[in-house]
């Protein structure tokens, strides 16, 4: 595939992996959060870990969208799903996550009207085509989808459809990452920066991370060879006492962002006062609720949302891990109460996040650290 | 580790691995309350269904071995439903998939093909026409096989409770006295091989289900692998340990079933797979990995390291399987699991599939 190939070249990956074990000094050892669930993706399929020197460690971040939506927003969307004339649409790794007693894949067993899209749009097509029903889309991600969402809602209301409403739960991933960077334990060194919510918020939002809190930050694309001279980047600003923002990923994300989905979402979305975060709890301005042009498509509005609060057990320490404070196993539930199969946190839910990847390879993990 | 207070931490780190793998060691129990579609996809939950419901209330050595095929007397068994959607697809239909479906399960099995039987579910207001082509196509992929239809059945049911059409199919085979084929048979050092090009079939019924917007002329593999199995017998004999089409889950399920059953590890150079630059690209914008995307005509062989070459050659010779590449081998550790050398030069696990292979949004 060209354009990307180029991107995946063995040899040039090797080259990056030497200069980076150059790069560190040997007796210290580093943690470095990669922010987003796509970098996370791309570092478990090309297996970038394994060319990493061993006192480089890489932190999953917070950053998979479908793994932070709390147990109580399932609860509400599946409670939606289940009223009389809904077809409740979604993604379809949303299918999964679990509620507090089922997932929407249980729900639609259960004869829940629960369809899979692949974009907000496809959602907006069920309902011009089925205009009997009512249509809910629950709307996920960061700032990445969720100019996605505001066109389909432009559109919805350029129509006049009246039978499409949006259950909106996209979050922002700054608020996140200072939440935990105030943290006083927080342990990590670097940051490799979310480049898909780059390209729609461009790099400026990052800049508080050296400023204020002394950590580089390198805005990554998403290929094997992208991750590491990012790592590289980092490495090497940490080496010479250096923090501020690199923009790696320059070929698509701009310095100041995409002017007109910035403009898009200020349309159709206002902050949310608060918003939880499946084991991070409660974090002040970190999600989107439609504005008050939108109300009419908003589903929280138009149908009555439980929006019952499924507390997290108090044991769960996602929070300690994702900061990298202590490891997978050093969680009080981890493989006993929280397991791939009844994940309580974002980090077991994901089958990337760090526990589910410690649960299901740990012996294998353990034995690359060795060696 | 001489650092005192490192040690209960690594005592308990110790425990923990223990406990995961007491429980991942255990018959899986089935105690879902309802079936969802996850159940059907060839993952971690079909493989609990099976483990935890079927094979206890059923018993019998025979079924407890859960290959593809079982023997019954002096023959092996098998069977095999489709409800694919669309019915017709590039490359195939149901009916060629009912018999082909049925004919690998044998194969694999190391066992020649001898006859199916053919059940039919119908939904009411079925076109003729759309059941007269099947019907071809089922009798055209049985002489192509080399198999007699001896036996079928037709139920039709009200219109809605049934997506068109619905078919069984069961066969018999004679066990192949060239070989001695099963899992237990796996040993370290063993050559896997690939009879050709993978994901094919998945990606074809994907795309023609014209969900995504996206074309490409990627047909189905569909075909029978007798020919190929009967020319890995002659030429690996004894040396050829075991076989599996990789159907519902692709190679990696298929990988990872062996795995646990032979307590081995196995690792594949993903480099060395063969792909089709169509499929590539739709996983690509999909972001699936072909190696969990359904084959309809691809079987994965263990081979004796010193045979692997023969055999090998031999695949090649076949119609239809001139890209059969070796991709990895089987070793001892970690015992259960597939690691996979990627195309860029890191190691990972190559997990069982949880759930359908769905597409990531970001």
């Amino acid at each position: 595939m060209k354009y990307v190939d180029e991107y995946r070249d063995a040899e040039l990956g090797r080259a990056l992996s030497t200069e980076i074990a150059a790069a560190v000094e040997p007796g210290r050892h580093y943690k470095i959060m990669e922010v987003c669930g796509g970098h996370t993706h791309a570092i478990y399929k090309y297996g970038i870990d394994d060319l990493l020197p061993p006192n480089v460690e890489l932190v999953h971040g917070p950053g998979c969208p479908v793994c932070v939506i709390p147990m109580g927003r399932v609860d509400d969307g599946i409670a939606l799903a289940r009223e009389p004339g809904v077809i409740f649409t979604c993604f379809g790794d949303m299918l999964r996550i679990p509620g507090s007693s089922e997932s929407l894949q249980d729900a639609k067993a259960g004869g829940a009207d629960v369809r899979m899209v692949y974009s907000p749009l496809d959602a907006l097509r069920i309902a011009r085509s089925e205009p009997d029903r009512h249509v809910v889309f629950f709307a996920i991600g960061f700032e990445t989808t969720a100019p996605s969402t505001a066109l389909t809602l432009k559109r919805a209301k350029a129509e006049g459809i009246e039978n499409f409403s949006v259950m909106c739960s996209h979050v922002t991933i700054v608020p996140p990452l200072k939440a935990l960077l105030e943290s006083p334990d927080l342990r990590l060194d670097g940051f490799v920066g979310p480049g898909h919510v780059a390209t729609i918020v461009g790099a400026r939002p990052f800049e508080f991370i050296p400023a204020d809190y002394g950590k580089p930050v390198v805005i990554s694309g998403f290929e094997p060879l992208d991750v590491l001279q990012s790592i590289l980047m980092i490495l090497r600003q940490i080496g010479s006492g250096d923090a501020r923002v690199e923009n790696q990923y320059k070929r698509v994300v701009p310095h100041e962002g995409n002017q007109r989905a910035l403009e898009a979402l200020a349309e159709v979305f206002v902050l949310r006062p608060h918003f939880e975060w499946r084991g991070l709890g409660f974090i002040s301005q970190s999600a989107l609720a439609l504005s008050e042009a939108y109300a009419e498509f908003d589903s929280e509005r138009r149908f009555v949302v439980p929006g019952v609060r499924v507390a997290d057990p108090k044991a769960c320490q996602c929070g300690e891990v994702l900061k990298g404070v202590i490891k997978p196993w050093e969680c009080k539930v981890f493989g006993t109460a929280c397991t791939p199969e009844h994940a309580i946190g974002t980090c077991m839910v994901s089958p990337e996040g760090a526990c589910a990847a410690y649960y299901n390879y740990g012996r294998f993990a353990r034995e690359k650290q060795v060696v | 580790m001489s650092d005192v207070g490192q040690k209960p931490a690594v005592g308990r780190e110790e425990r923990i691995l223990g406990i995961i793998e007491t429980a991942r060691a255990k018959r899986p129990r089935f105690k879902d309350p309802a079936i969802t579609m996850s159940h059907g996809a060839g993952g971690k939950a079909t493989q609990t269904l099976i483990e935890g419901l079927f094979v206890p209330a059923y018993g019998g050595t025979t079924l407890e071995a859960m290959g593809d095929a079982g023997a019954a007397g002096d023959m092996v068994m098998t069977t095999d439903s489709f409800v694919v959607k669309p019915l017709r697809f590039p490359g195939g239909s149901i009916g060629e998939l009912a018999v082909n479906g049925t004919v690998n399960d044998l194969a694999v099995a190391g066992a020649r093909p001898l006859a199916l039987t053919v059940a039919m579910i119908l939904e009411e207001g079925l076109d003729s026409g759309v059941l007269r082509a099947e019907v071809e196509a089922i009798a055209l992929a049985a002489a192509a096989a080399g198999v007699e239809i001896v036996a079928g059945d037709t139920k039709v049911v009200e219109r809605g409770h049934a997506d068109q059409m619905y078919l069984a199919t069961t066969g018999v085979g004679r066990p192949d006295p060239r070989g001695r084929l099963a899992p237990q048979n796996l040993r370290p050092g063993d050559k896997v091989l690939l009879s050709g090009s993978i994901g094919e079939h998945g990606t074809a019924i994907m795309l023609a289900r014209g969900e995504f917007e996206l074309e490409a002329a990627v047909e189905s593999d569909t075909r029978s692998l007798w020919p190929v199995a009967d020319a890995l017998l002659e030429a690996a004999g004894p040396g050829l340990r075991c076989m599996r089409d990789a159907t519902r889950g692709g190679v990696a399920s298929v990988l990872n079933e062996l795995a646990r059953a032979s307590h081995v590890a196995m690792v594949v150079r993903e480099a060395n797979v063969p792909v089709d630059p169509l499929v590539a690209g739709a996983a690509e914008i999909l972001g699936i990995d072909p190696m969990y995307v359904a084959n309809e005509g691809k079987l994965v062989a263990f081979v004796a390291p010193e045979l692997a070459d023969a055999a090998l050659a031999a695949m090649r010779a076949v119609d239809g399987c001139e890209a059969a590449a070796e991709i990895g081998e089987v070793r001892t550790e970690p015992p259960g699991m597939v690691l996979v050398e990627t195309s860029f030069g890191g190691r990972r696990v190559m997990d069982q599939l949880v759930g359908d292979p769905l597409p990531r949004i970001c």
